[in-house]
């Protein structure tokens, strides 16, 4: 019983999470503000399904904990694909704030052009 | 109760899909529409997730793990392209 | 020792990995996952002659605690900031913030930290690796947002990792 009460709570929050994410890539204005939502929201929010799956098996079957390992993997992948997605819109000049200047009058590492390779 | 709940987070992910569905057309970056793909990847997986408690079978971890992966890996291949004109250097 | 174990975390990940794969705790299993785990390291070795080096692995768990339970927190906080926010109001700003940290796991595990927490993304990194670039969602104040990450992940990734 309780553990229904887990699967439930797991289930509500995992379907609110995952439908703010888009709502949020939806509604926000710039490039880099859109970014927040999906990446965070949807992370979490995919995390309760699979909490709620992992639950669901030990509850009425036989149990099992490989959902661990796509939770794991989504954990430690979202933050690479933010970054790279925060990459392209930096290269492309795609962000509406202007970027600051970091210290030691140095260059941010994506706006750093590559020396031309001589191709052979 | 439990039913409900499933009912509810199905229609959730599903209407969170069509959200990125529609950031993926409109745009207006090249940026956004790699995240809306992102994101749409990210809801598959929710999905076949609860595909598989509702049927109350295991079969359908493999096809979510590899969901997983390679969204993750056309993400980046995606960007890379964008960013250098090339995927392998 | 060395030979035969290069990386002894990557084989007890290994294990645990094939294990979670197969979905079951059986000998059978364990000592095939025990196979895979000393073979990989073994023959990839020569890709990653550097380990990582972790002098207090203990206080990592800690560290693991204290930003699930920031992921939880915030990730409400965002939610509430994407649903009844609208879009003039919010603050977004880009936050530069120096960093003590030089080794490299130390500056990804921040930046990945950064980005796992909900209102920050980590963008890029400066080109002599002193400096990180943040986009906050929502900060009316940049400098308190930096020293805020600062104070609590930089400090405890310097205990860490140096």
């Amino acid at each position: 019983m309780i553990l229904d009460l887990i699967i439930v709570a797991a289930l509500l929050i995992g379907g609110f999470f995952t439908l703010v994410g888009s709502i949020g890539l939806l509604k926000l204005d710039s490039p880099m503000k859109r970014l927040h939502a999906p990446t965070k929201a949807a992370t979490l929010g995919v995390g309760s399904l699979l909490m709620a799956s992992i639950v669901n098996a030990w509850a009425h079957h036989d149990g099992s904990l490989n959902e661990v390992l796509i939770m794991a993997f989504l954990f430690i992948t979202a933050p690479i694909t933010a970054n790279f997605i925060a990459k392209v819109n930096i290269h492309r000049r795609d962000t509406r704030d202007p970027l600051p200047q970091p210290p030691n009058d140095d260059i941010w590492a994506t706006l750093d052009t590559p020396p031309d390779r001589s191709d052979g | 109760m439990i039913d409900l709940a499933l009912n509810f987070a199905f229609v959730a992910v599903g209407l969170a899909q069509v959200l990125a569905l529609v950031r993926l057309v409109r745009g207006p970056h090249v940026g956004d529409r790699i995240l809306a793909l992102d994101t749409m990847v990210i809801n598959a997986i929710g999905l076949i997730v609860l595909v598989g408690v509702k049927w109350g079978t295991q079969m359908y971890f493999e096809s979510a793990m590899i969901f997983a992966m390679l969204g993750f890996v056309s993400t980046v291949a995606l960007a890379r392209f964008v960013l250098r004109g090339d995927i392998i250097e | 020792m060395s030979r035969l174990l290069p990386h002894p975390l990557l084989t007890l990940l290994l294990v645990l990995v094939w294990c979670l794969l197969i979905n079951s705790l059986s000998l059978g299993t364990v000592v095939f996952g025990a196979l895979l785990g000393l073979l990989i390291p073994a023959a990839t070795a020569a890709y990653w002659p550097d380990r990582p080096r972790i002098p207090r692995p203990l206080r990592l768990v800690s560290y693991i605690l204290v930003v699930l339970w920031d992921i939880l927190v915030a990730n409400v906080q965002v939610a509430m900031i994407v649903l009844f926010k609208p879009n003039a109001d919010m603050k977004s700003n880009w936050v530069t913030i120096p960093l003590d940290l030089k080794s490299p796991e130390a500056i990804s595990i921040l930046a990945g930290t950064i980005t796992l927490t909900p209102g920050t993304v980590s963008a890029d990194l400066s080109d002599d690796g002193v400096a990180l670039l943040v986009h906050a969602l929502d900060a009316p104040d940049p400098e308190a947002t930096g020293n805020q990450i600062k104070d609590r992940y930089e400090r405890r990734l310097k205990e860490i990792f140096e």
